[in-house]
């Protein structure tokens, strides 16, 4: 069974088409790149899994069973931990906190409520080590490297167990030689088990990567295939429309 | 730390023999690089000349007690203030809203109502000025700087208004009690200064060491995180603007009781010195980055300097020139610091 699964799954803003009728299944260890010009339905998809839209028609399941999230908190607690392009952290805080941000450890003192600083530390550095990220907890985020920031953001999707990691154009904005660094991250995560829906613009990035390619024109799909039947020429076509379908 | 990529190493892979620092930066690193750190040498610096070039003047017990006791009430509401400005947001209402509580506290008491039930209508009538402001800001998105400008008017007039123009001085069968703890000394030092302390620590506390605290810079660090990892940054943020409501009222309890009368001009101004306070503690304006130490001490080194500068017979005009000039300083000192941090 497919760990999520969207049907028939349509979204329109007043007469805008932004998705029409789309099918998509993605199974547990796998990653799925996602593709498609600007305007094709991407961010518009990952905003109905990730619960900031609800769909206009169709349906999201979960491991079989239908969803509707009215707020994102609801999708992280049903499994979906999403990887926002601007990445989402506070830079004025250490990676831990990051981490741990809306769900602290805490634990009691008399009559009091404190973090737990010392559980968190380790749990993230833990989550460090299982990712073979240099990120060290107790560094502010805004001391470090974008690949480290990554490591952050993808720590935080790995603390509950989450089925589902939804990533929004992780390597748009990092260098070259970090881009390598959170493609072996995101192969990371796909090795312990998560389904993994990968947003890109950049082709040799999700070639690299995916396991299924998809890509999306007009909030149509036209292509879902495994990525070694595909080519980047190939999406490349299919994105422009050179090519109608594949 | 730069990674040498090898064949048999992934990418990002630290050497795991390598042992590594677990504070992250070293703890007399962040100490050295903290604006409060550099504060407190100023202040200490000061007072060291002072205390060699007057020491009949300034070097004494009872010039020590006048500087505490000044700077305490000041201090107690840029600790409310602090909170506002981690969330980045700012409240310029403060001085009306000591206003508004003292001459509630006055009303109550000329009344002859006890000290305590009154000081809690105070503290009440503080905490709704907070609610107002940060119901406004937090849940219809309004700017806080125009909100707060707009109590400060409120609350100026209210003022004006609940007292009628009338000066209290007569505060019913309590009065002692109002008098003795705004007025009065612990141990040899004033007992707004004893206040101070606790609420400083209490607060210093809480921003370390519980989640509503680690929420409060999340907010001022990048609220739309916050909002998308589940913090309830609408009801932190309220909180915050009620608590500053509710310390100003607490200043003005204490400065009522110092000063034996109350007008509808209490807190008058005082706005700008409490901001000053926070900024020159190494608050930062646009959130996130300060603590309750900061901003005590930052209160510290105002009145530090305006009590040199009464002994040195620098005309008490130029004052507020030189209050300006560090808070100028203060903000350039962090632009220093954030260029080398990039």
């Amino acid at each position: 069974m497919p760990v999520l699964e969207l049907r028939k799954l349509s979204k329109h803003f007043g007469a805008i088409e932004a998705l029409v009728g789309i099918d998509l299944a993605l199974e547990a260890g796998e990653i799925l790149g996602l593709m498609g010009d600007n305007g094709a339905g991407k961010s518009t998809l990952v905003k109905i899994i990730a619960g900031n839209f609800r769909p206009s028609a169709g349906d999201v399941l979960i491991e079989g069973r239908p969803v509707h999230f009215h707020r994102p908190i609801e999708a992280r607690d049903a499994g979906i931990e999403v990887v926002y392009q601007d990445l989402a952290l506070c830079d004025n805080l250490t990676a831990s906190a990051n981490i741990f941000l809306g769900r602290e450890q805490r634990r009691r003192v008399g009559p009091f409520q404190l973090l737990n600083e010392g559980a968190m530390h380790a749990r993230a550095r833990e989550l460090f080590v299982e990712l073979k990220s240099e990120t060290r907890p107790a560094d502010l985020v805004k001391s470090m490297s974008g690949g480290q920031r990554q490591a952050v953001a993808i720590a935080r999707t790995r603390l509950s167990q989450a089925k589902i990691v939804l990533m929004d154009e992780p390597t748009a904005a990092i260098s070259v030689r970090q881009v390598a660094e959170v493609l072996d991250l995101v192969r990371r995560l796909r090795d312990q088990g998560m389904a993994v829906l990968l947003i890109s613009h950049r082709m040799p990035d999700v070639f690299a990567v995916a396991d299924r390619v998809a890509v999306l024109r007009r909030g149509h799909k036209v292509a879902d295939k495994p990525a070694r039947m595909s080519s980047p020429e190939e999406v490349t076509g299919l994105i422009t429309g050179a090519i109608r379908a594949a | 730390m730069t990674v040498e990529r090898t064949d048999n190493k992934p990418v990002g892979l630290t050497d795991s023999q390598t042992p590594v620092p677990i504070g992250g930066q070293k703890a007399w690193v962040r100490i050295l690089s903290a604006q409060s750190s550099w504060v407190t040498v100023a202040v200490a610096a000061t007072c060291v000349a002072m205390s060699i070039a007057y020491p009949r003047a300034f070097g004494t017990e009872e010039n020590f007690f006048n500087i505490t006791r000044n700077f305490s009430f000041i201090a107690i509401m840029a600790l409310g203030e602090t909170l506002v400005i981690l969330t980045g947001g700012i409240d310029l209402s403060v001085g009306s809203t000591m206003g508004v509580a003292g001459v509630v506290l006055g009303l109550a008491m000329s009344h002859g109502v006890s000290f305590w039930a009154s000081a809690a209508a105070a503290i009440l009538a503080g905490a709704v000025i907070g609610l107002v402001n940060g119901w406004l800001v937090s849940y219809l998105r309004l700017s806080a700087f125009v909100v707060t400008l707009g109590t400060l008017s409120i609350g100026r007039s209210l003022a004006l208004a609940i007292s009628n123009n009338k000066m209290f001085y007569e505060f019913g069968p309590d009065q002692r009690l109002l008098l003795e703890l705004g007025g009065g000394a612990t141990r040899g030092v004033a007992n707004s200064v004893w206040i101070l302390l606790i609420l400083a620590v209490l607060l210093g506390c809480a921003l370390k060491f519980t989640a509503w605290g680690r929420h409060i810079y999340a907010i001022g660090g990048n609220e739309n995180a916050a909002r998308l990892a589940g913090v309830a940054v609408d009801r932190v943020r309220l909180s915050v603007y009620m608590l500053c409501g509710a310390l100003s009222a607490v200043a003005a309890i204490l400065i009522v009781g110092w000063l034996g009368s109350v007008t509808n001009a209490l807190g008058l101004t005082y706005e700008l010195r409490v901001i000053a306070s926070s900024v020159i503690g190494g608050v930062n304006l646009m959130g996130g980055e300060g603590g309750a130490y900061g901003t005590v001490i930052g209160s510290v080194l105002i009145e530090v300097i305006r009590n040199t500068l009464n002994m040195a017979g620098v005309d008490p005009y130029w004052q507020g020139t030189f209050v300006g000039l560090f808070i100028i300083f203060a903000v350039l000192l962090e632009k220093v610091r954030g260029l080398r941090l990039r």
